[in-house]
């Protein structure tokens, strides 16, 4: 056996140790992710007096008394839901449609002013929502928009990410010829759009579809502004609405099933796509 | 016949300018009309005295002046700042390490996949039931002090929440286990467009996988790198959902971790139209600088 290949042996031991020890690190920083969660449901698994007795990992069995407890109760948690589960529906809905539109517009057909179009969109893209925040809840009371979910979906119209994501898209996956192709069949261009330009985007709409969908659904800062009854409120408001009770008098079962109804449903969902999630951020993210 | 083809042309082109309507009349009404009103209020001495309104009445740069005068905006930007550095630092470190893991070939790391998925997880999770998770998990009697205390780590609960340091660590290290998984991936994309015959040259001089890390993929993720911090930092600018839920809008202890949106939020909801309106174009005027750091990057990057 020759010197060369001794230590060759002793570099893949050594590899091997240094795999198992990231392994070991990579583990723990999962469990620093996941603990938070596992421990919400097993508290929402609990009952009152159980979760004043001390802290466990082990699940109990009144997950379903919390869950009707909470249905029962004063929060208007089902309306909630339902209210979450429109406005984050819509808004995907109507920003990925209109958003690939958009790209659709500046990528297929060439016009006087596109470059100038594109900059602006990109130069409109960092001006956070809460810096015209005043200017439109003037804008939804001068409007009598209040309590209405019209000033919560319909502004996901002009998403410049989006529209940028839509762009990348399709200039790598939709051909011109293809285009082309349909105009001489006579298609009208609005029928092409949605008939031939839509299908062939789907994966990149269903990217969007989620991502604008989990940002609709968590968004808490313009609905708390907009939506003061009860029974319109979405499910971040109504967690606020929760912290600035005096939640010590609360049923704590109950309130783990609140934040349970708002946090799992989105795990869930991920948990499903995730493939699709996580090659999704870097792909519109970084490029340009 | 030219002229026929380019009439053709053109009657389709003008379907690009009908495409682009429901974009900018969306954007018009929704995002611009609001930015011009809420400069426009900026000027304007508008507030609630009691029941009763006081203004408009234009005051010029009043507003402005007020919003420096006292020091409120100075501590908060301070508070703002300290928890996003508290959050971030860690985080960029994390997300280079594990990126220069998933990243190296020579590892074949198992099980990639489900360790990207779960780290980024919490990057989907609604921020303000996260922050409202943690309020009862750290609450004085709640689960983390009945652990520590079961596992005989204290005797006496501690109370996260009256104390300033120990908040505005909640604050950040929430914000760090929201964001450290984007990091990750974002920066792991930059390494793996690193050409591999960059390191296989490197290797092949005897460079120590160390010198390989600091001489060859840190400078050229310069432009990502560069990319993260300061969309990181807008972000930061713009904390909200954390603090406002944790601390129920106090930002206590002694408004410690009260941060700028906070405040902003503040002067919205008692309809101090005016200070908000000059809170808002500021926070506009540091994010306008900051975005344009990041466009010159990004457009010397493709220069290149």
């Amino acid at each position: 056996m020759g010197e060369h290949s001794l230590n060759k042996k002793q570099g893949i031991t050594s590899l091997r140790i240094k795999r198992i020890l990231i392994t070991i690190v990579l583990i723990l920083i999962s469990i620093m992710c996941l603990f938070w969660f596992v421990l919400l449901f097993v508290n929402t698994t609990r009952s009152n007096g159980e979760l004043g007795r001390g802290f466990t990992l082990i699940p109990s069995t009144h997950l379903i008394t919390n869950i009707k407890n909470l249905y029962e109760g004063t929060i208007p948690i089902l309306n909630g839901m339902f209210n979450s589960f429109v406005v984050a529906g819509l808004s995907a809905l109507l920003c990925v449609y209109f958003s690939t539109m958009t790209a659709y517009a500046v990528q297929m057909y060439t016009f006087k002013g596109k470059k100038a179009i594109i900059t602006f969109i990109l130069a409109i893209m960092m001006i956070p929502t809460q810096v015209t925040a005043l200017g439109f809840i003037n804008l939804v009371s001068a409007l009598g928009l209040e309590n209405n979910f019209i000033p919560l979906i319909i502004p996901s119209i002009a998403a410049p990410v989006t529209f940028f994501y839509m762009k990348q898209y399709m200039a790598s996956n939709l051909p011109p010829s293809l285009i082309e192709a349909a105009r001489i069949d006579g298609a009208g261009e609005l029928k092409t759009f949605n008939l031939i330009a839509l299908p062939l985007m789907k994966p990149a709409i269903a990217v969007q579809a989620i991502f604008t969908f989990v940002a609709s659904w968590n968004n808490y800062f313009v609905p708390s502004l907009i939506l003061h009854d009860d029974t319109k409120k979405t499910l971040p408001v109504l967690i606020a609405q929760l912290r600035s009770a005096d939640w010590l008098k609360f049923d704590m079962g109950q309130v783990y099933a609140m934040i349970s109804f708002s946090i799992f449903p989105v795990i869930i969902v991920y948990l499903i796509l995730s493939k699709n999630i996580v090659g999704g951020t870097t792909a519109g993210g970084v490029k340009e | 016949m030219k002229t026929g083809k380019t009439n053709v042309v053109s009657k389709y082109n003008r379907w690009g300018y009908i495409f682009l309507i429901p974009f900018f009349v969306v954007f018009l009404i929704f995002q611009l009309i609001p930015l011009v009103n809420t400069i426009y209020n900026s000027f304007f001495e508008n507030y609630m005295s009691g029941l009763r309104r006081v203004g408009p009445n234009f005051v010029g740069f009043q507003n402005y002046s007020a919003l420096f005068k006292g020091g409120d905006l100075l501590q908060y930007f301070g508070n703002t700042m300290i928890m996003w550095i508290m959050g971030f630092v860690p985080q960029i470190l994390l997300a280079l390490l594990l990126g220069a893991w998933f990243a190296n070939p020579s590892l074949r790391l198992k099980g990639q996949r489900f360790f990207k998925t779960v780290i980024y997880l919490p990057n989907l999770i609604m921020a303000s039931a996260f922050a409202m998770l943690f309020f009862t998990l750290f609450a004085d009697g709640g689960p983390i002090n009945n652990m520590l205390i079961q596992a005989g780590m204290i005797a006496q609960p501690i109370k996260f929440m009256s104390n300033v340091w120990t908040v505005r660590s909640l604050v950040a290290f929430m914000n760090f286990l929201i964001w450290f998984g984007n990091t990750t991936i974002l920066l792991l994309a930059g390494m793996l467009g690193i050409p591999a015959d960059l390191y296989e040259a490197a290797e092949v001089d005897g460079a120590s996988p160390t010198t390989i890390f600091f001489k060859i993929t840190l400078p050229l993720l310069k432009p990502i790198f560069i990319y993260v911090i300061i969309t990181s930092l807008i972000g930061g600018l713009q904390m909200f959902d954390v603090p406002q839920i944790l601390t129920n809008g106090s930002g206590d202890p002694m408004r410690s971790s009260m941060t700028l949106i906070m405040y902003l939020n503040k002067h919205l909801y008692s309809k101090n139209y005016g200070m908000a309106g000059a809170l808002s174009v500021l926070l506009l005027i540091i994010t306008g600088i900051l975005s344009l750091i990041v466009f010159k990057f990004t457009a010397k990057k493709e220069a290149k």
